[in-house]
């Protein structure tokens, strides 16, 4: 009986899902397959050409390459981007003294409450506060930027799938859209309606390829270095990816260094477990031939 | 409860012989997992995953114990509690990590447990409990995962809790007020998270009652064992302490290397980018996915496209439930005399193609929901459904299996006449 109506009920659930696969099968046949340039024209973030120091089980942050990249973020994508999840304390991992951070902090204005009045005043920060946010709230942010907010930066390139590749092809990868081709078909050609409409800009890194934050480090030498690297867009970029990888995953490096003490533990322990089972097993186990 | 040949506990000192008396708590652990509980001795390494699951049980209970210790579920601080644990508890980074990717190789491994009793036909007499309570408690460990997956407050969290309550709404009548009901509200908010915060903590412990039902009903019969032939003299077993102890040991070490590279190396690897996006409910991510031990079922749920007098959600629903329900079924639906899918010819090339069929449900669960992914998934789906409840009585009962060995011991020796154990049982030295 049970499996009278088991058979009846996985024919019922068996074919009602093949009656949706005809359906759906006519209404693919029939119908136009998507076609969007979105869809085609979209390009696959990759990073710099010569890599991060951190990439591979053995990388280890590259730390003037993150102060660069901390000089990239502070004077460029701080006045659009957060930064909420980093403390001014946090920046002695990637290199500075206790001093310099404190001096650090004190530039940046934070806001604070007048011990004398109460009243909500801007401060100067303290190694235990976290990067200020450029707008007091959401919508002073959707006010400020024609609706598009900008993202908190902290966990970006974590946020995004090939993160740290993603921030920096994102940033080297504004171009025009009447000369835009992909493996040898042009946008204009596939599609001669596309428009990047007004206010955006056209990006092929982006999932829509319409982005609406302006090209952030346009010419070389838009931040000077302090430690003479020259600060070509590209170089501008892969720093400030870097940084922001830090700033996602601080605990990145020491991460891999602990896998490997685990590691180099486990497999000893498990050869070890393994010549004892062997141990253990040989006087049952039946001789070979 | 046991074999009359199985070795009793004896206390050696005064203090153990005063316990004994009073608690016989050594005595239970010697029967239960000790040199007291005789086990078939040709268990391959795929009779390892219950222990591995146990393991990654306690596991899942430690860090998560711990976690819980600096998180705190509310929809305005929960994302940043666990960054606040990423970046300044001590050690918080490898205790998140190996929580969240110890949930995956919990399920991966529940998995090759339950495909380890689909092909050895655990789940028949004598050992339908077993079975039964197995799979009570896989529903309770994909309640659990669903919701510590909500618990981080990312946008994969707000809208996986968002769909899967959705499901209740495709009911009839009752769906909307049901899924209310279960929300706290009209969309997940502070009292979704912080119930399922709450839950997310029982659940483990109620798992961790179940298998040791589960446990104890398997101590009735004793385990199975790849000849599905019955335990019939002492040289078919061994004493689960040293034998399996150190074959158990050996396997946790290999599934402890794994883990620990993708913990360590990989951590984000079975994630997804959105959940490290703060939950937003103005901003839908362009493919909602659950994690990828829900791929399938999310796979036979999304097939069902099509109003056949019921609405197609309600149908998707109703099999998605039906999927893993119909497990509960098995026992009385494979009715073969013969358990071990080595001896059924006819029944292993349909577990071949129903393994084919599973990863295919998998791969469409994880793709987005548009053609051909949907098409194929319902293929996938009619066959998932046409082989439990249909082909496999079928088979059953057609189906001429090859001659079994007469015991266990002729099955690993060639011959039933030297067994070598007897009273030689001791480990050697």
């Amino acid at each position: 009986m049970i499996r009278i109506l088991s058979a009846l009920a996985g024919l019922v659930f068996a074919g009602v899902v093949l009656l949706a696969f005809v359906m759906g099968a006519t209404t693919w046949l029939t119908e136009e397959p998507m076609h969007s340039a979105d869809h085609e024209f979209h390009l696959e973030a990759h990073g710099p050409e010569a890599g991060y120091s951190f990439d591979g089980p053995v990388g280890k942050w590259d730390v003037a390459q993150l102060q660069r990249g901390l000089k990239v973020y502070s004077e460029v994508c701080a006045a659009c981007h957060s930064l909420k999840f980093v403390a001014f304390r946090d920046l002695e991992q990637i290199g500075y003294s206790e001093a310099q951070v404190k001096a650090f902090a004190a530039t940046k204005q934070v806001p604070g409450i007048d011990p004398n009045t109460g009243e909500s005043v801007m401060r100067p920060g303290e190694p235990t506060d976290y990067f200020p946010s450029p707008f007091p709230n959401a919508v002073a942010a959707a006010a400020a930027n024609n609706n598009a907010i900008p993202p908190d930066l902290s966990l970006m390139t974590k946020a995004r799938h090939h993160g740290s590749d993603y921030v920096y092809s994102l940033l080297t990868g504004y171009t025009d859209p009447a000369t835009f081709e992909k493996d040898g078909k042009r946008l204009m050609e596939e599609f001669p309606d596309f428009q990047t409409p007004l206010g955006l800009y056209f990006n092929p890194y982006f999932a829509n390829l319409n982005l609406a934050m302006a090209p952030p480090l346009g010419v070389d030498g838009q931040v000077t270095y302090d430690d003479g690297t020259e600060a070509t867009v590209s170089q501008m970029s892969a720093d400030v990816s870097a940084f922001l990888t830090w700033t996602a995953e601080p605990k990145l490096v020491e991460r891999k260094q602990t896998g490997f003490a685990v590691l180099v533990f486990l497999l000893f322990a498990t050869v070890l477990a393994y010549f004892a089972k062997r141990q253990v097993w040989s006087s049952v186990k039946p001789k070979k031939g | 409860m046991s074999f009359p040949w199985a070795k009793e506990y004896t206390p050696a000192s005064g203090f153990t012989k005063w316990i004994d008396e009073k608690l016989p708590l050594p005595r239970f652990v010697y029967n239960a997992v000790g040199g007291g509980y005789p086990v078939p001795r040709n268990l391959n390494y795929m009779w390892n995953f219950g222990v591995l699951a146990g393991f990654c049980l306690m596991l899942q209970i430690v860090t998560g114990v711990v976690l819980a210790m600096h998180y705190a579920a509310n929809a305005q601080v929960a994302f940043g509690t666990v960054e606040h644990i990423m970046r300044d508890v001590n050690w918080g980074w490898m205790l998140r990590y190996m929580h969240a990717n110890g949930a995956s190789f919990f399920f991966l491994v529940l998995y090759l447990h339950i495909f380890r009793g689909l092909f050895y036909s655990s789940y028949k007499a004598p050992r339908e409990m077993i079975w039964l309570l197995g799979v009570v408690i896989f529903l309770l460990a994909m309640a659990t995962a669903f919701m510590g997956y909500v618990l981080p407050w990312g946008q994969m969290s707000f809208w996986g809790a968002k769909v899967i309550t959705g499901l209740f709404s495709a009911i009839p009548f009752v769906g909307e007020p049901i899924q209310i009901w279960l929300l706290g509200g009209f969309a997940p908010d502070n009292a979704a998270l912080n119930r399922f915060f709450s839950l997310h903590f029982l659940l483990p412990f109620v798992i961790a009652g179940v298998v040791i039902l589960h446990i104890w009903a398997l101590h009735i019969p004793g385990s199975s064992n790849p000849t599905g032939v019955e335990i019939k003299s002492e040289s078919d077993t061994v004493p689960f302490h040293p034998y399996y102890t150190a074959k158990d040991g050996f396997g946790l070490g290999v599934f402890l290397i794994i883990y620990c590279v993708v913990v360590f190396f990989l951590p984000n690897m079975l994630g997804h980018p959105d959940n490290y996006i703060e939950a937003n409910p103005l901003s839908t991510p362009a493919h909602i996915v659950p994690e990828w031990y829900f791929y399938p079922f999310y796979a036979i749920l999304r097939a069902f496209t099509f109003d056949f007098i019921l609405e197609a959600k309600l149908w998707g629903v109703l099999a998605m439930f039906s999927s893993i329900l119909l497990w509960f079924l098995l026992p009385w639906l494979d009715r073969s005399p013969v358990r071990s899918g080595h001896y059924r010819p006819l029944f292993r090339t349909f577990f071949v193609i129903l393994l084919i069929d599973m990863a295919v449900l998998f791969y469409c669960g994880g793709a987005p929901a548009e053609e051909p992914y949907v098409m194929i998934s319902q293929i996938a789906t009619a066959y998932y459904f046409l082989h439990f409840l249909v082909i496999l009585p079928i088979v059953s009962s057609i189906e001429k299996p090859k001659p079994l060995p007469y015991s266990i011991t002729e099955a690993v020796l060639g011959s039933d006449k030297k067994a070598v154990l007897g009273e030689n049982t001791q480990p050697a030295t």
